[in-house]
């Protein structure tokens, strides 16, 4: 791993280096939702970006686009079974988003009982309250968000709750970043790595991109600054012809990211293959639970089969390019007519960190 | 949503504090953040703090936050 300056000197500085660099085109990935707002937020696409020849594509790190569209529908539908007896909790961004045949939203408007959590930890308390309702928690999200699952369900366990059970769709990082590196559409010439997911897992999960496909990448703030710094180092690493896999978000990204999150998440779920809307099924790029949490596997608890595959077509949304960074949402013939963040089409244009809201919200049409 | 927020410890007790974001308090575990102390500051994600960090750091970032909350607001509002 590269050493990168713990204090970072100003944009002026940073910006006048790049420009000192040989004018060569280049096309980046940044990996995470957050990124994509603070890079519009930056105002640097059609200024920096453009004058440097420097192209950033949005990548698949938008837990909600990435939901399987066929685990909404299983969910959605466990809802409708027995209304009287299931509640159906989960983050707010996932409620408009839609399966093939509906939205929880959808569900909970024909009567299904669906709340949102802040927390997977207030299902502890929603369990205790209402012993008579079977709790059901969808569970989404990168590793940023998985260990408060993995307490949550610790907890669950040490209470013995019995009404509460975890339909769970995480995502993990690494494994799709390989998928990205290897696809031969893409060309990538490096990524901005996400802050809060290294948070957890740290440095070394990224350190494959460099050694075996010869990629650089940065992982970074969430600042106009941040990403700035990070497009330097990119430029720098390649220029040199040396990639290597550089933190410049010492602040909260330690090397070793955080161990006891690890060692919980490493307790209660073991890798396992998942469906990535739009993109198809990675080999080990999901969670199941260990099997000493068998009993708040609601697969397990109501006899549901785990999405392994789903069809990847949506009609003429094309969520599936614009996640793997193939085109930019100005490029979906739906974009901005049939598909607006009022009356969205895709998984990308519901939710807040998704390329087509971003793309829609900045005015950005091309 | 993978985006953690920074606030200050104001009460702990056990694995449970409160922690002040900018003007509100939120409850949070920090179960994951072993001797987290009164006073630290943290950052919270979906109820769980996951990291320490500087005051200054905390600062910073709370600026991207109010403007993230406000836009995922107005798509929530939009229908």
């Amino acid at each position: 791993m590269s050493e990168a300056p713990s204090k970072h000197p100003d944009a002026a500085t940073v910006i006048e280096r790049i420009r000192a660099l040989p004018l060569r085109p280049a096309k980046f990935m940044e990996v995470c939702g957050t990124h994509t707002v603070a890079i519009f937020r930056a105002g640097i696409r059609n200024t920096l970006l453009a004058e440097r020849k420097i192209e950033l594509v949005s990548g698949p790190g938008c837990p909600v686009c990435v939901t399987a569209a066929a685990e909404i529908d299983d969910v959605a539908q466990l809802a409708l079974r027995e209304p009287g007896r299931i509640t159906i909790t989960t983050y707010g961004d996932l409620l408009r988003s839609k399966g093939h045949d509906t939205s929880l939203a959808d569900a909970r408007a024909k009567g299904a009982d669906v709340r949102v959590v802040l927390s997977p930890n207030e299902n502890i308390a929603l369990a205790q309250q209402h012993p008579e309702r079977e709790i059901v928690f969808f569970g989404i999200g990168f590793e940023t968000t998985q260990p408060g699952l993995a307490h949550t369900l610790l907890e669950a366990e040490r209470r013995r709750l019995a009404n509460f059970t975890a339909y769970v769709s995480h995502k993990l990082v690494a494994p799709v970043l390989e998928v990205l590196a290897k696809d031969p559409r893409l060309k990538l010439d490096g990524f901005v790595l996400p802050g809060h997911v290294s948070t957890i897992i740290g440095e070394e999960p990224y350190g494959f991109l460099a050694r075996d496909h010869g990629l650089p990448g940065v992982i970074a703030g969430f600042e106009a600054l941040d990403i700035i710094v990070a497009l330097y180092y990119l430029l720098a690493m390649r220029e040199k012809g040396e990639p290597h896999i550089v933190n410049a978000y010492k602040s909260v990204v330690l090397p070793e990211g955080n161990i006891r999150a690890r060692e919980m998440i490493d307790q209660v779920f073991e890798p396992t293959d998942a469906h990535w809307r739009g993109i198809g099924a990675i080999p080990m790029s999901g969670h199941v639970l260990r099997e000493r949490f068998a009993a708040f596997d609601t697969h397990l608890r109501f006899g549901l089969e785990r999405v392994i595959e789903d069809e990847s077509g949506f009609g003429e949304c094309r969520c599936g390019e614009v996640l793997l960074g193939l085109i930019k949402p100005p490029e979906c013939g739906l974009f901005g007519t049939r598909c607006t963040p009022e009356e969205p089409v895709g998984a990308c244009m519901v939710s807040s960190e998704g390329a087509c809201a971003n793309y829609f919200r900045f005015g950005q049409r091309r | 949503m993978c985006l953690a927020i920074p606030g200050i410890i104001e009460e702990l007790e056990g694995e449970w504090a409160k922690v002040r974001v900018g003007g509100v308090t939120v409850e949070a575990n920090v179960a994951l953040v072993p001797g987290a102390a009164l006073g630290d500051y943290v950052l919270v994600h979906a109820g769980y703090a996951i990291q320490r960090l500087t005051q200054e750091d905390a600062e910073e970032s709370l600026e991207l936050l109010r403007e993230f909350s406000e836009f995922q607001e107005s798509l929530d509002e939009g229908k």
